[in-house]
């Protein structure tokens, strides 16, 4: 066990954790972020995508030793009060159904618009593709990228 | 013209005097659409409200509480069930508040999610908690205002006196009105004068899903709890030894309990249970007959040839109409297992406390979760709650009750409450999967190319019955013979979405395809034909409306622009399941000799649409689900243990994989029936059927992308 500082949506929160617990599991038991969701475990879904210093990477797969003085943000800190373009763009479109890989793709959406504020479809499938919708729903992911590109 | 019925005593009558509290999981209502008012807390909403029947009750704030008790897994019912009581009820959908039912069999019939049923189901009960509840708050108003209850009208939650021009609001009304009794027959609006049917109405859980809130059983955390994670055995295999000393070394692993054929480790977090699983040693041996799928593909080769097969339906003389056949069609088709895989695996919180339990969790079936447990710990049932939780995902997976029962047997065991978390891999190898079928089909086509026979077998492997033999093509054909074996095996298997026709429907219509090419007709006209012969002399029982299916043929045809466009390759398909007719067309144009995947076509015939935004997102999901597992996704066995157990195996269909989809419906004012599965079943035959006449090469097993056939040519999908 050893105790590392974290930086996540602005705050500093201390863990004592074994130095290969995923950031996810860090997020999710230790301190209560229960947005950033489990599914695969191998990196493979995007459930649980969350920014690293402006990146949209899997957290799953994240030890917490790696990430030193990081700047984490998840889905709760996305926003103060869920209107970030693309949380508004996904209250707009109505995209989720059973609406668990959402905050995912959300976190991967909305790290493509920081470096890509117009992004062709293409751009947007290339940056979406990483992350499953088992329900389907992503004829409405694009959909809903697109309108947050426009409507910031 | 109002329609007159009979109420449910079991909705009205029975909840008489119940609380509204207590009832339901603490969930947030958005209330992002409604920043005008004052917004008070569920809690002081609730305190407050008056119960008018199991769905709704309404506080003198003018607030509407809306009970959903149909667990929510992405089918929208917690949106469109609210919207149903609301339209009668005439209501401000911006005062309507949702909440997740608990498991109440005193309140509600059939808390299920399964069979896309709900809406059938409860489309009247729903319709009459509105209804009823309008009545005595008009008759409250009226008795107010010294007038007759006739010369008064509501809408959007007030009440409207017309001679006077005097207007009262619902919340203003509860306090009389929840003195007044509900008469036993209401009159329902005309589907013509719905105002919130039909509109697209946002999902009232779009603010906690987008903000990350706990939603899911996942996110169940409680005082005192421990977490667990449990090795299951390989399919017919048992335990034969257990070492669990390097499992028990991992810091943060506080127990490791076997019981029954499983291992669990239990500790406080979840990694260091990830961890200590993989550091099991457990020897297992077999329990029975082990499996593998070369063993499936033996048996399905012997039991076609030679199994004894059960008569499903016959009509006329099969034999005679075969030797006297100008033209025999036969193929076989076969598709293999599937895991369900939801985005959150399987999970259940469960507390054991003395001869009370307390589960917490996402089922599609609280009920069955109860009695299992009930019967397992031989409490009753009336000791035993069940709060439903919202589901990340279900399609069959979670109507089973196995992650419920090892909950709470867990529980038991260590005396705490616990909350059992699957991985991925004990999703995917602890599965109960679509089961493996093989069909044969034989056509006999007389020499105008008329089907005057049709056979087919099929061969499942805990499949149950694999056909539907009062459906198309039964009752179009004079001689017909439909057969089913199920071979009995270790494998578990349940339902999938859209169970049995999600593979017989693509077969049947991938077959009907070759018919129509072997008799030389047009795929559309041969539906047609046989559509018209099952309408003027049908050919005994059938379980689907002719008419109906012939509406959605057509349509699909209409809108598809079938054989219009000679660069256009079109497969045709249609299907009737879960009281619902979809057709669907999928179109693929040649772009440098290349067949590219552009579009499917949807017609679909549910009745009513309640909710445009809820339906086409089943249409569409339903299309890209289909078209996903039939294109890519396999399941193979080796000595009863999956071989895919995780995505990078397993391969899903994501977002590049799909083509653009349109999605019609027919307007024909009907009740409600099905949709959270009819999209599902056609899609398949109707890409096969495109990439026959692309390609020349039939696909006639999934997933398409293992066939030989496919490798010899490259198909692309493209969005428009």
């Amino acid at each position: 066990m050893a105790n590392y500082s974290l930086k996540i949506n602005g705050e500093t929160f201390n863990v004592d954790v074994e130095d290969d617990t995923p950031l996810l599991w860090v997020l999710r038991d230790h301190l209560g972020l229960v947005g950033t969701k489990y599914s695969c475990g191998i990196a493979q879904c995007g459930a649980c995508m969350v920014h690293v210093n402006g990146d949209a990477v899997p957290s799953c797969t994240l030890p917490v030793s790696s990430l030193g003085s990081d700047e984490v943000v998840t889905i709760e800190g996305l926003s103060k009060d869920g209107d970030h373009p693309v949380q508004k763009a996904w209250n707009e479109i109505d995209v989720a159904q059973c609406g668990y890989c959402q905050a995912g793709q959300i976190m991967a959406a909305s790290a493509l618009l920081k470096k890509n504020p117009s992004p062709s479809m293409a751009e947007i499938e290339d940056a979406m593709n990483r992350n499953l919708c088992r329900c389907g729903t992503y004829h409405k992911i694009r959909e809903a990228v697109a309108y947050a590109a426009k409507n910031k | 013209m109002a329609e007159l019925m009979k109420t449910n005593r079991r909705d009205f009558l029975k909840v008489a005097g119940t609380a509204a509290g207590g009832l339901f999981i603490g969930f947030y209502w958005s209330g992002c659409d409604s920043p005008k008012m004052k917004v008070l807390s569920d809690e002081e909403v609730l305190s407050e409200a008056h119960n008018f029947n199991a769905f709704l009750s309404i506080s003198p704030s003018g607030d509407v509480v809306m009970y959903s008790p149909n667990p929510e897994l992405g089918q929208n019912i917690m949106t469109s069930f609210p919207m149903v009581v609301a339209e009668e009820l005439d209501a401000d959908w911006e005062k309507v508040r949702v909440f997740q039912a608990n498991l109440d069999n005193d309140k509600y019939d059939r808390q299920v999610t399964g069979g896309s049923g709900a809406m059938p189901h409860s489309w009247e009960r729903l319709r009459k908690a509105g209804a009823t509840a309008r009545h005595v708050l008009v008759a409250a108003a009226a008795a107010k205002w010294e007038v007759d209850a006739s010369e008064c009208s509501t809408e959007k939650g007030q009440v409207i006196h017309k001679g006077s021009g005097k207007k009262i609001a619902y919340g203003d009304l509860v306090n009389d009105a929840a003195q007044l009794t509900a008469p036993e027959e209401v009159p329902l609006k005309n589907y013509k004068d719905f105002k919130i049917i039909g509109t697209p109405v946002k999902n009232v859980r779009n603010k906690e899903m987008f903000t990350g809130k706990p939603l899911y059983g996942l996110d169940v955390y409680r005082e005192g709890m421990v977490n667990a994670m449990i090795q299951r055995p390989p399919f017919g295999m048992k335990i034969k030894s257990v070492d669990d000393s390097a499992a028990k070394n991992v810091q943060g692993v506080t127990d490791v309990v076997v019981f029954k054929n499983n291992v669990a480790v239990v500790g406080e977090s979840t990694w260091p249970l990830m961890k200590a699983k993989k550091l099991l040693k457990i020897e297992y041996e077999p329990d029975g007959t082990v499996e593998s799928s070369e063993d499936h593909e033996r048996l399905f080769g012997e039991l076609m040839e030679k199994g004894k097969a059960q008569v499903m339906r016959k009509d006329g003389n099969v034999d005679q109409a075969f030797s006297k056949a100008a033209k025999v069609v036969t193929a076989e088709y076969q598709c293999p297992f599937l895991s369900h895989s939801p985005m959150e695996p399987m999970n259940f919180f469960a507390h054991v406390k003395g001869d009370r339990v307390e589960l917490v969790g996402p089922t599609q079936t609280p009920d069955r979760a109860r009695m299992e447990t009930a019967q397992l710990l031989d409490i009753p049932t009336e000791n035993i709650t069940v709060e439903i939780t919202r589901l990340g995902g279900g399609f069959g997976r979670r109507l089973r009750a196995d992650f419920v029962v090892e909950a709470a047997e867990l529980s038991k065991i260590l005396d705490k409450p616990v909350k059992v978390t699957w991985s991925r891999e004990d999703d995917q190898t602890g599965g109960a999967y679509r089961p493996a079928v093989r069909y044969k089909f034989q056509a006999a086509l007389d020499e105008n190319g008329k089907m005057t026979g049709y056979k087919l077998r099929g061969v499942g492997i805990n499949a149950g019955n694999t056909t539907r033999e009062n459906n198309f093509p039964s009752g179009s054909v004079d001689n017909l013979l439909i057969e089913s074996i199920d071979h009995k095996s270790p494998i578990t298997t349940n339902a999938w979405r859209a169970p049995i026709t999600n593979f017989l429907a693509y077969a049947e219509q991938s077959f009907l395809d070759e018919v129509a090419q072997e008799a030389g007709k047009d795929p559309v006209e041969l539906r047609l034909e046989l559509l018209d012969r099952a309408k003027k002399d049908p050919v005994g029982e059938i379980h689907y409306d002719v008419d109906r299916m012939k509406t959605v043929v057509e349509t699909a045809a209409e809108k598809s622009n079938w054989g219009k466009d000679s660069n256009v390759m079109q497969g045709f398909s249609v299907y009737f399941s879960h009281r619902s007719y979809v057709a669907q067309v999928a179109n693929i144009e040649m772009e440098n000799n290349q067949p590219v995947l552009k579009k499917i076509v949807a017609v679909t015939d549910c009745g009513i649409v309640v909710n445009p935004t809820g339906a086409n997102q089943q249409v569409r999901g339903g299309i890209v689900d289909g078209m996903g597992h039939a294109m890519f996704t396999n399941m193979t066995f080796v000595n009863g243990l999956p071989k895919q157990t995780n995505f990078d195996t397993y391969r899903l269909i994501r977002m590049k994989e799909v083509p653009e989809i349109d999605v019609h419906y027919i307007d024909n004012g009907i009740d409600p029936t099905g949709l959270g599965e009819p999209a599902l079943p056609p899609t398949g035959g109707a890409i096969a059927n495109a990439i026959y006449k692309a390609t020349g090469k039939r696909l006639r097993a999934q997933p398409f992308i293992e066939q030989k056939e496919f490798s010899e040519f490259n198909l692309e999908i493209k969005r428009v």
